[in-house]
């Protein structure tokens, strides 16, 4: 009679865990199913595990509230008295050690598939900074930053009065994407700057630090043309939320193109650090380059967020003599977030930057840096 | 009907001060209790408010209250003062009220050092939270401290390294005092096998602690020399490791989980037997099952850190060593529901938070079997989905432990009862908001939200605001918890000395209140005072 009783009580509860166990996931995004095969490999290894922690969860929920309807005392049961089952113990210490092998082998397989990153057709590294990222693509000798956009950047001040609602892809935006082309097998060499970073794309299925002083692997092969994105997943300082990882995925003949308009880009570059700027010219590049680069800690205004990040305007006027802000800029201040700017940026950008601060916020013409000048100190 | 008692024991100790000097100077495990479960309250209220700051600002995507590098500092101190001052200080806090009464020992063994064990805390935490109002501001890169970010910081960091080391000398000191006490101090007949499981899980904890808080203070130490002395430990241009510290501070940081969680096994042992009216189920294999997880805990750390680029051969050796766990931690479930089956249950707040416990625990401990997946690791790694994890196991687990640990043995504490009704409501809200708060990031780790990122995109708007009502509703909910225990300390129904009927153990034949001295002579304990009788043992 009693048993009766538990199995039908078992069965109710059993339906009612089951709805509710399905609302859940109903109700819920689930891990994005990618566009590599790894990814895939992951997202099927995913759904297997969690649907069975979801079935040995629901059993188990399925007997605790079989126990808790029908052995109350205020029903009147009357308490059996056993404490121990060597016959129970080993079945419940012996299943889930069959099921956790179940759960190993699929799971020893994706490892070992992931971590062979043998055979690349290409090869990128990747280097992370406070608070962007840079890639150099070794064979096509390319290179260059890719940080937060503007929009987004302008949007996620406090106080800025935009809704980052009207900001498309807040956050997940950046100035220049890491473009690659389909259907290669690439190679990705991680590492950092500064602190630890971590590489970070959903659709690729995986993330990996970026370690000062390491050099990490990981590898990709995309299957379908598309923007995919991801940010930064290592807590790495105050904008450790704003750096964003964007990756477009093209078919081999734009990835040519791409490369190409690279290389013109490039050598534009070389020739503009060679030749004589003027002030206007160095102002207007420098608004850019310091909202891209320097306003994050030393703000739009330079006014700086005391005492970690000093302001570069006091009173209206740029402090310092040009020299040492030079040498600051150049390589960095040791022990402060300040690093150094001289193998970070092109020679233009900082002799702009530099004439940008040394003339907007005060009332008088201040001094003019040459990116001929910077040149000369890199090569020296 | 305790005054006889109590007069009694006065003849012997008349001596005993009297206001503040009462309180700085006790030497007395009830006194010491108290005063730790009291200063964890005020952390847990004090975490929690840094808690809210950062759900406010989730609330909704953009900046709007505090700027990303305050956000870091209370992420940060959230963690630490959760961690080491709330759970920490109250489960040293029900050892030294509870251990003694359930061996039959007088006091702990060095009552002394019980007295500096919890005097170092405040001023610990005093320098811990002073730094947020230094001019560079409070620690900002994570509880864990990983260098180099941790290095950037201002001179604070050497406050907050000071404040570790004395939480660690006070633990250090605390576990001593409880093993002293119960490997020298047990009644007579009070065998290691016939110790309540609550003793047992503290006695393995101990062991826990003494073996790597030094491991802490070691790594934060170096960090120390390196920020200060010029030293490169972790310096990587000066030949150092970055690594090198995560694998220093997860060999201490994965036992220390489980120092946050064992003492919850223990008390859930206790509880779920009492309103079960049944006897403990398996009580030999909780044992060995405490056991194997504290050996485990030590085998397992670099699961913290499989992104960090490991070799093939040490990811497979640390994802089949942390799946093991699932084993004894599936025994220790099995037995819980095995005790249940077929006994008298009744369903007082004590045992409303331990079946809580139970099966919200059960939930985190399910996402950490999935944690252990290393493929899917390099997913779930650093987002929500962990935040949600380790939330589940450590609010509805040792959090609601806790709980029902004071709702339980706040009778025996206070001589009164708790307002029953109220009680039922503290749990009933905190269940259902502790899961509006927690369950929603699960979806927002899976769909790509990283963790500790004070905005987000657009996407994850709708997980995030649910979130933040479920943490404001359960956080302003705690108030009514604090309510209760005030209404309870100030008066209420008088407890007998079984306060509970079903209840078993010998901290239920001394009076309610519990006087300040008891068991100056010991009781004799044999099989039919033990609180649990396995056939086997």
């Amino acid at each position: 009679m009693k048993r009766t009783n538990e199995l039908i009580v078992a069965l109710a509860v059993l339906a009612v865990i089951t709805v509710i166990t399905w609302g859940v996931f109903a109700v819920g995004d689930n891990m994005p199913r990618g566009v590599t095969p790894y990814s895939q490999d992951v997202y099927q290894l995913h759904n297997t595990i969690l649907a069975i922690v979801t079935v040995i969860g629901v059993l188990v929920f399925t007997a605790m509230f079989t126990s808790i309807v029908v052995h109350r005392r205020s029903k009147g049961y009357e308490p059996a008295r056993f404490s121990h089952s060597t016959k129970a113990e080993v079945i419940w210490t012996s299943i889930p050690i069959l099921i956790l092998v179940v759960m190993a082998v699929p799971a020893t397989r994706v490892l070992i598939d992931m971590e062979d990153s043998g055979g690349a057709e290409m090869n990128i590294k990747i280097t992370g900074y406070q608070w962007l990222w840079r890639y150099e693509y070794l064979e096509d000798e390319i290179s260059f930053f890719s940080a937060l956009d503007r929009a987004s950047n302008q949007a996620r001040q406090i106080g800025s009065g935009i809704n980052p609602r009207d900001v498309d892809n807040y956050l997940l935006e950046v100035d220049n994407r890491l473009v690659v082309p389909v259907n290669t097998r690439i190679r990705f060499l991680l590492t950092a700057d500064d602190v630890i970073h971590s590489w970070w794309v959903p659709d690729l299925g995986w993330k990996r630090d970026a370690i000062p002083g390491m050099v990490n692997e990981a590898w990709t092969y995309i299957m379908e043309e598309g923007v995919y994105r991801g940010q930064c997943a290592e807590l790495c300082g105050k904008d450790h939320g704003f750096m964003p990882i964007v990756v477009e995925a093209v078919s081999r003949e734009e990835y040519d193109a791409w490369v190409a308009s690279q290389r013109q880009g490039m050598a534009d570059a070389a020739h503009d650090a060679a030749r004589l700027w003027t002030r206007d010219e160095l102002m207007d590049r420098g608004a850019n380059v310091y909202q891209a680069q320097c306003a994050a800690c030393h703000q739009p205004d330079g006014s700086g967020l005391e005492p970690a990040f000093p302001a570069l305007a006091r009173n209206g006027a740029p402090t310092g003599e040009l020299n040492s802000h030079l040498d600051v800029v150049m390589h960095g201040r040791e022990g402060t977030a300040m690093t150094g700017f001289g193998s970070r940026l092109e020679p233009q950008d900082i002799a702009a930057a530099l004439t940008y601060t040394r003339n907007a916020w005060s009332e008088e013409e201040g001094e003019v840096v040459q990116p001929a000048t910077i040149a000369e100190l890199n090569q020296g | 009907m305790s005054q006889e008692t109590t007069a009694h024991h006065d003849d012997h100790h008349a001596h005993h001060p009297t206001g503040m000097a009462r309180w700085v100077f006790s030497t007395n495990h009830k006194e010491i209790g108290t005063m730790y479960l009291i200063f964890s309250l005020a952390m847990f209220l004090v975490g929690g408010a840094m808690a809210l700051v950062i759900r406010a600002e989730l609330f909704a995507p953009g900046l709007q209250l505090v700027n990303p590098e305050f956000f870091n500092q209370m992420t940060t101190m959230h963690a630490l003062v959760m961690i080491f001052g709330a759970v920490m200080p109250a489960f040293v806090g029900l050892a030294n009220w509870m251990v003694p009464l359930m061996i039959g020992a007088p006091d702990m063994a060095l009552p002394r050092m019980n007295n500096w064990s919890f005097w170092i805390l405040p001023f610990a935490f005093t320098l811990l939270l002073m730094t947020l109002f230094m001019p560079s501001g409070g620690p900002a890169s994570g509880w864990t401290l990983y260098p180099p970010l941790s290095l950037q910081g201002g001179n604070s960091l050497a406050f907050v390294i000071l404040a570790i080391h004395l939480m660690g000398i006070s633990s250090i000191m605390g576990a001593i005092n409880i093993i002293a006490t119960i490997l020298n101090m047990r009644a007579p007949g009070m065998t290691l096998l016939r110790m309540p499981l609550f003793v047992w899980t503290w006695l393995i904890t101990a062991f826990l602690l003494i073996a790597v808080m030094p491991v802490l203070a070691g790594a934060v130490t170096m960090l120390l020399t390196d920020r200060f002395f010029g030293t490169s430990f972790f310096n990587a241009a000066g030949g150092g490791d970055p690594v090198l510290y995560q694998h220093i501070f997860w060999f201490f940081g994965h036992p220390e989980v489980y120092i946050l969680i064992l003492p919850a096994f223990g008390i859930v042992s206790e509880i779920i037997p009492t309103f079960s009216r049944k006897r403990l189920f398996g009580y030999t294999s909780m044992v060995y099952a405490t056991a194997s997880i504290a050996f485990l805990s030590f085998i397992v750390w670099a699961h913290h850190m499989f992104t960090v680029g490991m070799p093939l051969g040490a990811m497979l050796f640390f994802m089949y060593a942390t799946m093991v766990i699932a084993v004894p931690t599936g025994v220790k479930i099995f037995n819980w529901i095995a005790t249940m089956w077929r006994g008298s249950m009744s369903f007082e707040t004590p045992m409303l938070f331990a079946l809580g416990f139970v099966v919200l625990f059960t939930i985190g401990g399910l996402s950490g079997l999935m944690l252990a997946i290393v493929p899917a690791n390099f997913q779930y790694h650093d987002t929500y989905f962990v935040v949600a994890h380790f939330h589940y196991v450590l609010v509805t687990g040792a959090v609601f432990a806790i709980m029902a640990a004071v709702y339980y043995w706040l009778p025996k504490w206070t001589g009164h009862m708790y307002n029953e009704k109220l009680g039922k409501i503290h749990f009933w809200w905190s269940t259902i908001w502790v899961n509006v708060l927690f369950f929603p990031q699960h979806y927002l780790g899976l769909a790509g939200m990283p963790r500790r990122i004070p905005d987000y995109a657009v996407q994850f708007t709708e997980f995030n605001m649910i979130s933040s009502i479920g943490g404001f509703m359960y956080g302003f909910g705690q108030l009514l918890f604090v309510y209760i225990i005030w209404q309870c300390v100030r008066g209420g129904e008088t407890a007998n000395a079984q306060v509970w009927e079903g209840a078993r153990g010998l901290e239920w034949t001394v009076p309610s209140p519990a006087p300040l001295h008891t068991f100056d002579t010991p009781p004799l304990v044999d099989d039919s005072v033990a609180v649990h009788k396995d056939n086997l043992s």
